[in-house]
């Protein structure tokens, strides 16, 4: 194994576990939002800590290789494409965080009948599956499970579009807790960014995996 | 317009086939990089353009090799003539025991020019163009071999331009350089391509992908991918060349 191989690998295994991580880290703001446990959502929250120091070390990981192993072709490619999928993952980590410090934040108002009616938990395991069927599309380089995903943003976004009506038509109803109502659309807000990141990394894999761009709606080679 | 054109291109040396079949038209006024593993036949496809595999006994070629849109090859072609219309540098500096001046002076009076004055202007001019003047005009007569090996590198070159072909083969021209002088030398060839058209043979990939326009990938005496430079580095459509330039094998 050449030594640029090597490095490759190394960086495709901290890109995994910083994955796995953040996956993680979702789903215990899940658990924090199913129980409005704020105990693990303290935890929650301390992990994002861990997340931003994988980033930077990835982030420090690929400046080595463009600096000392020049990479070119499917390698350079991959690089690109895991700096800026070290960028996505990091995004999702703090939505989870965030979701958790709402939660460490409430007082008083019940919000058990709006997770309910805007199926909140739903679009999050939604996003938390996104994060880990594109995650496995990338360790099987398989273009077609990355295509998937764009599918299934979309729904989650159709569930954004019905939450957010639910939210509205509560906000009407009980001017009085507007507050609370606007903090829970901001919790549905960023699960559907989540899922935009999802996109975004499963975009990353198609570029590297073919050198097409699919962004921006482009379909055209790099 | 192509100025250089091979076309059904084989060549061997005795039994050898040394290049096989290769197609490959070259652009006016344009770098390309020459690139493949040891014993590819890179060397001897640049040595083609100035027939200089001439001196080699018992080689065979096939085929046509066109300069601006002529064969090279073809009976009564005059190849002392395609020599001054092809400039070489080579791996190694190699000047000729004389002054720095004679060095550049010798192509000029080997070809039948014997005023003075001419002679100095297009001294002074190829040694301006390599962008060695400043530092060797008030030593014009001193030996050569007093100049560093990038300064002597650079004395090679202007020596090939001052007879004004049109194409400057260069074999490995930096490999024998420090990294200062490779970058000059590398800076000169971005210049003189406004005005010449170069065809560089090189290990470094990095030069090659910093220097030339295209790229030819070269492995075992075929042409396996030939493109933009830019191409061959972000996105190659032949396994073998993504596995070379990667170092993958090689």
């Amino acid at each position: 194994m050449s030594m640029i191989e090597h490095e490759i690998q190394v960086l495709k295994s901290e890109i995994v576990d910083m994955w796995k991580l953040v996956s993680e880290q979702m789903r215990d703001s899940m658990i924090t939002l199913l129980k409005m446990d704020k105990q693990l959502a303290s935890e929650t929250v301390a992990t994002e800590k861990q997340v931003n120091a994988m980033e930077l070390k990835i982030d420090r990981s690929c400046e080595s290789i463009f600096a000392l192993h020049n990479p070119v072709a499917n390698d350079l490619r991959l690089v690109l494409a895991l700096l800026r999928i070290n960028y996505n993952l990091e995004k999702i980590g703090d939505i989870a965080a965030s979701i958790a410090k709402f939660v460490k934040k409430t007082q008083g108002y019940d919000y058990t009948p709006l997770i309910e009616s805007t199926q909140v938990l739903q679009m999050f395991e939604e996003a938390r599956d996104l994060l880990d069927d594109v995650r496995l599309a990338f360790e099987k380089e398989d273009v077609q499970l990355a295509i998937n995903i764009f599918k299934r943003d979309k729904s989650l976004n159709e569930l954004n579009k019905t939450a957010r009506s639910v939210i509205i038509n509560e906000i009407k109803k009980d001017p009085e807790h507007v507050e609370e109502l606007l903090k829970m659309l901001s919790v549905i807000r960023k699960l559907e960014r989540a899922g935009d990141q999802s996109k975004s990394i499963a975009e990353e894999i198609i570029f590297f995996i073919e050198a097409k761009i699919v962004k921006h709606g482009h379909k055209k080679n790099s | 317009m192509n100025k250089i054109e091979s076309k059904n291109l084989d060549f061997y040396y005795g039994a050898q086939h040394a290049l096989k079949n290769i197609n490959l038209a070259i652009k006016e006024n344009t770098v390309t990089a020459l690139i493949g593993p040891s014993g590819c036949g890179k060397s001897t496809f640049l040595r083609l353009f100035n027939r200089m595999n001439d001196l080699i006994a018992n080689t065979k070629l096939t085929g046509e090799i066109l300069i601006d849109n002529k064969n090279i090859y073809a009976k009564g072609v005059n190849v002392d003539a395609l020599r001054k219309q092809t400039g070489m540098v080579f791996q190694k500096p190699n000047p000729f025991p004389k002054s720095i001046f004679e060095n550049v002076a010798y192509g000029l009076k080997v070809n039948g020019i014997k005023d003075r004055k001419e002679i100095e202007e297009r001294v002074e001019t190829s040694i301006k163009q390599v962008a060695l003047w400043d530092e060797v005009k008030d030593k014009l007569k001193k030996s050569a071999f007093e100049l560093s090996g990038g300064q002597q590198q650079r004395l090679c070159i202007a020596r090939a331009l001052a007879i004004q072909p049109s194409v400057i083969l260069m074999d490995e021209p930096t490999s024998a350089l420090d990294p200062i002088s490779t970058s000059k030398v590398e800076e000169l060839i971005y210049e003189l391509k406004s005005k010449y058209t170069i065809v560089i043979v090189t290990h470094n990939m990095q030069q090659a992908a910093r220097v030339s326009d295209k790229t030819a990938f070269f492995y075992l005496g075929e042409l396996v991918e030939y493109n933009t430079t830019k191409e061959i580095f972000t996105n190659p459509k032949v396994e073998r060349t993504q596995n070379y330039i990667t170092g993958r094998f090689g």
